[in-house]
C-alpha cells in the first residue's frame, strides 16, 4: 500500500511525531524488499579458524585436536533443577538472580520446533573494558606474509544477524556449546513464572488441565478404601434377596452372609477436568523499520510465550500467527513467523483487523479464551492510532488479555506513536485488566524479556516497578 | 582418567633423558593420564585442576564474550599442571610418534614451570593436593553453612582478578636485610617522615646531624646521635619497639585487606568465611603466572619440541607427520597472532643474536647496515642465553625486550586493521603498519592486564571502604561493577565506594570540560564515583 508520504510531514508538525520516527517512516515508504524467509543458517562451520588472538589456543586443541564438545544432554537436565532451585533462594536472600537461559528456539517446520535450553551465567568482575564501537573500524590483531602497507590481505562476513534480517538471536551459530532438549525444559523453567490470565470457561471440549486422581469412583470387589456404609447397605440388601431377613424389626446381624462382591471399596481414579480452551493469536510488525534489535526482542519475546504455552498447556492451546507492514497477513507456523524477514511500511491497524476478522469469521470468540501478543517499535504510520483503535477497542470487546510489546529505538524521548495514541485514548487506564502495554529499550536482556512477559499477562496491574526497570 | 601404559611411559622415560642431555631442568616424577571427552567435560570448567573445589558456577555454561581472558586467566584446555609432580594428559589414540612431540612439548612446559621466577610462589608446595585439601575443607563447610558457603565464594571470585600477584612474588625476591642498625631506617623512613612529618630542610639538617655525630664520636656517633633524639622525642623508644614487634605487612591486596580488617570478617563466627576468601585467593595467585608467560612457554615449549624430536632417533620415518602437525602448531598465521609461532621464533632469534653477539653494546652501536648484517662474533652463547631468558622473562619484558625491527622484516609481520566493507558485508583486514613501535604496542595491548584497584586512604575499620581504580586509560566494564560492589559490600559490612574514570563519547562530551586527557580521539574522560550502600547501586561525579 502505498501512500502520499506527506502525512508524515504533517505529522511531524502537528507534534504527533518525533523527527527520528520520521526519518524511519521516510526510509520505509521507499522499502520495497520482499518479505521472504531468511535461509536457514548453514550446519554448524567446522573449518578450523586461525587463532584470533593470544590466550584461545591451548595445548590440548593445538596439539592433541581435543576439547570438551557438547555437553550430553543428560548431564545438564540433571542440574537443571537444583540451579533454578538455587537461583530462587537466592532472591530470597536478597541477591540478584544469576542464572539466564540462554539461546532459546530453533524453529523447524510442521511441529519439529527444538527448544534449547542453556543455563548461563556471568561471573562478574572488575575487569577492563574496550572502548571500541562496533561499527566502526577497528584493531584486526597481528598478521604476517605479504602485501603492501594498506593492501587488503583477508576478509570475513560480517555476522548475519548484525545484517538485520528476521533471523531470530543466537540460532544455529555454535552448536558446540549447545544442549538439546526440549520445549518442556524451557516450559518448566517459565511455568512457575505465569498463568493465563482472566481464563474463562467457554466452551470446554477441552482439557486445559492435567488429569487428577481422586478417590471418588466406587467399586465392588477390590479398591484402595472400604466404604463401611455402602458395603453395609449391600449386605442388608443381598441377606434380603436370600430371605436371611425375616424380621425387619429384629435383625441379627451375626446370620448375615457376605459375598465378596458385596464389598464396596473407593478406589483410585483418573479424573479428566475440562475446562477452559485458549487461542493465542501472535502479531509481529515485520516492517523495515523493525530491523535488528526490535524484531529480535519481538521474536524472542514470543518464543518465550510460545514454549511456555506448549509446555503449560500441553499443546492445547491453538496459536494464530499474523505478521504485518502495511497490511496482514496470516501465516501457517511458527518457522515462517519467526524467520520472515523485516521490510515495509507500518499499519499495526491491519494485524488486529485482521484478527477481527478471523475470530468473527470462525466464530472463536464463542468457545475459546483469545489472547493477543503484539510486538512492535511503536511506529505506525497512522500516526493519531485513527484507525488503530477502533480495532483494539472491537478486540477488547471478546480478548481475554492483549498484550502489546513495544521495543524502543534507542535515544528518543517522548514515547513512540504507537505508545503515545494509546495512552492518549485511555483504554490502557480503563481497560486494565485486558489491554496491557510493555515498552522496552532496544538494550533489553532476557530477565528483562521475562519480566516483559509478567507485566502483558499478571492477573492484576502492578505499578510499574521502578525496580525492575532500573535492573533490566 | 587411568595412567598411560607401561610401554609409553618407557617412551617418556626415553624423552626425560634426551631433555635433560639438551639442558632442561625439571622434577624426576610425572604424571601422564589419558583423558576420554567426558573427563575434558568435568577438568576443564576446573581448569584440569582435577581436585579443584566445586563451586556450581562450574556446573553451568559460563558467557565469556565479554572480557573473556580477563574474567578467566587460565585456559581451559592446557595439557600439563603446574603440580609437584608435573601432570599431563593425553589423548588415547596418539600414536607413538605424536607422543614424542607432545612429551617433549610438555617436558619443556615442565621445566619452564620449575625455573621461570614468575613461578616461584608455585615452587614449594603441590598445588593438587592443596586443592584437594581446600576442596575438603570447602564441603566441609558447605555441610555445616549450606549456600552461603556458594555466596562467600562467589563474592570472593569477584575479586579474585585482583590479587596481589607481584606483592607475593616480591616477597620471595626481597633482598635480605642489611646488618645496620634498624633504629636509623626506621627514625629517618618511617618516624620522620610520616608520623612527624618533618619539611625536607629539616630532614636534610637532621641527615646532617647524624653525620656530624658520626664524624665525631666514631662507632658510638649512632647511640649519641639516638639520645638527641631520645631528649627531643621522648615518644622515639616506645614506637620504635612497637615498630619491631610488629612490622608493616607490606602491601596488602583486596582480599588481604578484607581479611585483617573487615568488621563482617573478623567477627569470631565469620571464621569460616576467612578460610574461603583465602582458598580462593591461594587458587587465583596460583593460576597468575601462566597467563603472564604465555608467549614464552608456549614459545619455549614449542622451540624444544621442535629441537628434540628432530634430533630423537626412536622416530625416524615420521619427519613427514611431525612436520605436518608442527606446521599446524607453529606456522605464523595470515590474520592473528599465534603464541607458539611468535614465541618460538623470538627464542630462535635470541640464540641466533646470542650465538653472534648481537646482544652487545658493539653490535648495539653499529649504524651501517651492511656491517650489521654480517656482524658475527661467533660467541656460541646462544643456547646458555636462552635458558637465562626463559628463567627471568615475563611476557611484557621478553616482547618489550627482544622484538626488534629485524625480526619484524623477517617474518613479514605486520598491524592488521580491520574496517567495514558495507556493499559486500564483509569485514576487510588490511596490512596496517610494518612498524616495529606498532607492531609491539598491538601486541603488549593484547596481554593480560587486569585493572589496579587499591584501597583508598579514606577508608577505616568499621567505617565505609573506598575503592579507587587507577585508571589506565581503559574504563571497566560497567556492567559488571553492581554485582561486584554488592558482594565487596557483603564482605566489608559497610558501603562500598568505587572511584573509576567512565568515557563520554565526544557528542555528549561538547559540554563537559575533559579531566584527563590521555583519550582517544573523540573521547574525554570523567571520573565517577559508584557506591554500593544497602544493597542499592548509586553513581555520582567527582
Amino acid at each position: 500500500m502505498d501512500r502520499d508520504p506527506t502525512f508524515i510531514d504533517r505529522a511531524v508538525k502537528r507534534g504527533t511525531l518525533g523527527e527520528a520516527a520520521a526519518e524511519r517512516m521516510r526510509a520505509e515508504i521507499g522499502d520495497h524488499r520482499p518479505h521472504c524467509l531468511t535461509p536457514p543458517m548453514p550446519a554448524a562451520d567446522r573449518r578450523p579458524r586461525p587463532p584470533a588472538d593470544l590466550y584461545s589456543p591451548g595445548d590440548l586443541q593445538v596439539l592433541q585436536a581435543m576439547s570438551a564438545g557438547a555437553l550430553p544432554p543428560a548431564a545438564c537436565l540433571q542440574s537443571l533443577d537444583e540451579l533454578l532451585e538455587r537461583d530462587r533462594r537466592r532472591e530470597q536472600d536478597g541477591f540478584p538472580r544469576k542464572i539466564r537461559v540462554g539461546r532459546l528456539v530453533k524453529p523447524g517446520r510442521r511441529g519439529k520446533q527444538k527448544v534449547v535450553v542453556v543455563p548461563t551465567t556471568v561471573e562478574e568482575k572488575l575487569i577492563h573494558d574496550t572502548l571500541q564501537r562496533p561499527d566502526e573500524e577497528g584493531p584486526g590483531g597481528g598478521g604476517a606474509g605479504p602485501g603492501e602497507e594498506g593492501e587488503v590481505v583477508g576478509e570475513a562476513p560480517v555476522r548475519p544477524d548484525q545484517e538485520g534480517g528476521g533471523a531470530g538471536p543466537g540460532q544455529g551459530q555454535d552448536a558446540a556449546h549447545e544442549v538439546e532438549s526440549n520445549a518442556y525444559d524451557l516450559g518448566r523453567i517459565l511455568t512457575e513464572k505465569f498463568q493465563l490470565p482472566n481464563l474463562k470457561e467457554k466452551g470446554k471440549k477441552r482439557s486445559l488441565t492435567q488429569y487428577t486422581y481422586e478417590l471418588t469412583d466406587r467399586h465392588r470387589g477390590f479398591g484402595q478404601f472400604l466404604d463401611k456404609k455402602a458395603t453395609l447397605r449391600k449386605i442388608v440388601e443381598s441377606n434380603i434377596h436370600l430371605g436371611r431377613l425375616p424380621d425387619p424389626a429384629n435383625i441379627d446381624p451375626s446370620g448375615f452372609l457376605i459375598a465378596p462382591a458385596d464389598r464396596v471399596y473407593r478406589i483410585l481414579s483418573r479424573e479428566k477436568d475440562y475446562e477452559s480452551q485458549a487461542v493465542v493469536f501472535f502479531l509481529r510488525d515485520y516492517s523495515g523499520s523493525m530491523t535488528g534489535r526490535p524484531t529480535e526482542l519481538v521474536v524472542t519475546q514470543h518464543v518465550l510465550i510460545y514454549s511456555w504455552l506448549l509446555f503449560q498447556y500441553e499443546r492445547q492451546v491453538e496459536t494464530r500467527f499474523i505478521l504485518h507492514d502495511t497490511e496482514a497477513r496470516e501465516v501457517q507456523d511458527f518457522y515462517t513467523y519467526y524467520n520472515t524477514r523485516v521490510a515495509g511500511g507500518t499499519q499495526v491497524a491491519s494485524a488486529f483487523r485482521l484478527v477481527n476478522e478471523i475470530v468473527a469469521a470462525e466464530n472463536l470468540a464463542a468457545d475459546y479464551n483469545i489472547y493477543v501478543f503484539h510486538g512492535t517499535d511503536g511506529d505506525d504510520w497512522d500516526t493519531e492510532g485513527a484507525e488503530a483503535l477502533p480495532a483494539i477497542d472491537t478486540m477488547l470487546g471478546y480478548a481475554s488479555r492483549v498484550g502489546i510489546t513495544i521495543v524502543e529505538h534507542g535515544g528518543e524521548t517522548g514515547g513512540t506513536t504507537v505508545e503515545r495514541y494509546l495512552t492518549a485514548s485511555g483504554l490502557l487506564k480503563r481497560r486494565s485488566d485486558l489491554l496491557r502495554l510493555d515498552v522496552m529499550p532496544q538494550e533489553a536482556d532476557e530477565p528483562r524479556l521475562i519480566e516483559g512477559i509478567r507485566r502483558l499477562i499478571s492477573g492484576r496491574l502492578d505499578p510499574q516497578p521502578a525496580a525492575a526497570a532500573a535492573g533490566a | 582418567m587411568e595412567l598411560i601404559d607401561q610401554h609409553t611411559k618407557r617412551i617418556m622415560e626415553g624423552c626425560k633423558v634426551r631433555a635433560r642431555d639438551a639442558g632442561l631442568r625439571f622434577g624426576d616424577e610425572t604424571l601422564e593420564y589419558i583423558v576420554t571427552n567426558r573427563d575434558l567435560l568435568e577438568l576443564s570448567p576446573k581448569v584440569m585442576i582435577p581436585t579443584l573445589y566445586d563451586y556450581w558456577v562450574h556446573d553451568v555454561e559460563v558467557l565469556r564474550e565479554k572480557g573473556k581472558y580477563e574474567l578467566y586467566p587460565a585456559n581451559p584446555y592446557e595439557t600439563v599442571i603446574n603440580t609437584r609432580p608435573a601432570i599431563s594428559f593425553y589423548n588415547d589414540n596418539n600414536p607413538d610418534w605424536l607422543n614424542v612431540m607432545i612429551f617433549y612439548h610438555v617436558l619443556a612446559h615442565i621445566d619452564f614451570f620449575q625455573n621461570n621466577l614468575y613461578y616461584r610462589h608455585t615452587w614449594d608446595y603441590d598445588f593438587a593436593g592443596q586443592a584437594l585439601s581446600d576442596k575438603r575443607a570447602i564441603a566441609k563447610l558447605r555441610s555445616e553453612k549450606g549456600r552461603w558457603v556458594d555466596y562467600i565464594i562467589e563474592f570472593a571470585r569477584a575479586i579474585d582478578n585482583l590479587v596481589g600477584y607481584h606483592e607475593t612474588l616480591a616477597r620471595y625476591h626481597r633482598p635480605a636485610p642489611s646488618r645496620r642498625d634498624r633504629r636509623i631506617d626506621y627514625y629517618f623512613d618511617h618516624f620522620l617522615q610520616d608520623l612527624r612529618n618533618v619539611s625536607t630542610t629539616e630532614y636534610l639538617k637532621e641527615i646532617e646531624r647524624f653525620n656530624q655525630s658520626r664524624r665525631e664520636h666514631g662507632a658510638g656517633g649512632e647511640d649519641a646521635f639516638f639520645l638527641a633524639v631520645e631528649k627531643k622525642y621522648p615518644e622515639f623508644p616506645a614506637l620504635y619497639r612497637r615498630h619491631c614487634d610488629h612490622p608493616p605487612a607490606g602491601r596488602q591486596d583486596l582480599m588481604e585487606y578484607l581479611c585483617a580488617h573487615s568488621s563482617v570478617l573478623k567477627r569470631e563466627e565469620h571464621h569460616w568465611m576467612q578460610e574461603v576468601v583465602q582458598i580462593v585467593r591461594q587458587t587465583a595467585l596460583f593460576f597468575q603466572p601462566q597467563i603472564r608467560t604465555k608467549i614464552m612457554n608456549e614459545g619455549w615449549a614449542s622451540y624444544w619440541h621442535e629441537t628434540l624430536f628432530l634430533q630423537d632417533e626412536r622416530i625416524r620415518g615420521h619427519e613427514i607427520d611431525f612436520a605436518r602437525v608442527n606446521a599446524g602448531v607453529t606456522a605464523l598465521p595470515r590474520i592473528g597472532i599465534n603464541p607458539y609461532a611468535l614465541g618460538m621464533r623470538l627464542f630462535y632469534a635470541i640464540e641466533e643474536g646470542a650465538d653472534r653477539g648481537r646482544l652487545d653494546f658493539d653490535y648495539q652501536r653499529l649504524t651501517d647496515a651492511r656491517q650489521r648484517e654480517d656482524y658475527d662474533r661467533a660467541t656460541a652463547r646462544g643456547r646458555r642465553h636462552i635458558f637465562q631468558v626463559r628463567a627471568n622473562h615475563c611476557d611484557f619484558t621478553f616482547i618489550n625486550t627482544f622484538l626488534d625491527q629485524d625480526f619484524v622484516n623477517r617474518h613479514r609481520l605486520f598491524v592488521a586493521g580491520r574496517r567495514l566493507n558495507s556493499q559486500k558485508m564483509v569485514w576487510e583486514f588490511y596490512v596496517k603498519s610494518r612498524r616495529l613501535a606498532d607492531y609491539r604496542q598491538m601486541i603488549l595491548d593484547s596481554l593480560y592486564h587486569p585493572p589496579h584497584i587499591t584501597v583508598g586512604p579514606e577508608t577505616a575499620p568499621d567505617k565505609d571502604l573506598f575503592l579507587i581504580h587507577h585508571f589506565e586509560g581503559k574504563p571497566l566494564v560497567a556492567e559488571y561493577i553492581p554485582a561486584v560492589l554488592l558482594g565487596m559490600e557483603y564482605l566489608w559490612g559497610h558501603a562500598v565506594h568505587l572511584d573509576t574514570s567512565e568515557p563520554i563519547f565526544v557528542a555528549e562530551a561538547a559540554a563537559q570540560t575533559s579531566r584527563e586527557s590521555p583519550a582517544p580521539s573523540g573521547i574525554t574522560w570523567r571520573r565517577v564515583r559508584y557506591t554500593m550502600k544497602a544493597r542499592r547501586l548509586s553513581k555520582s561525579n567527582l
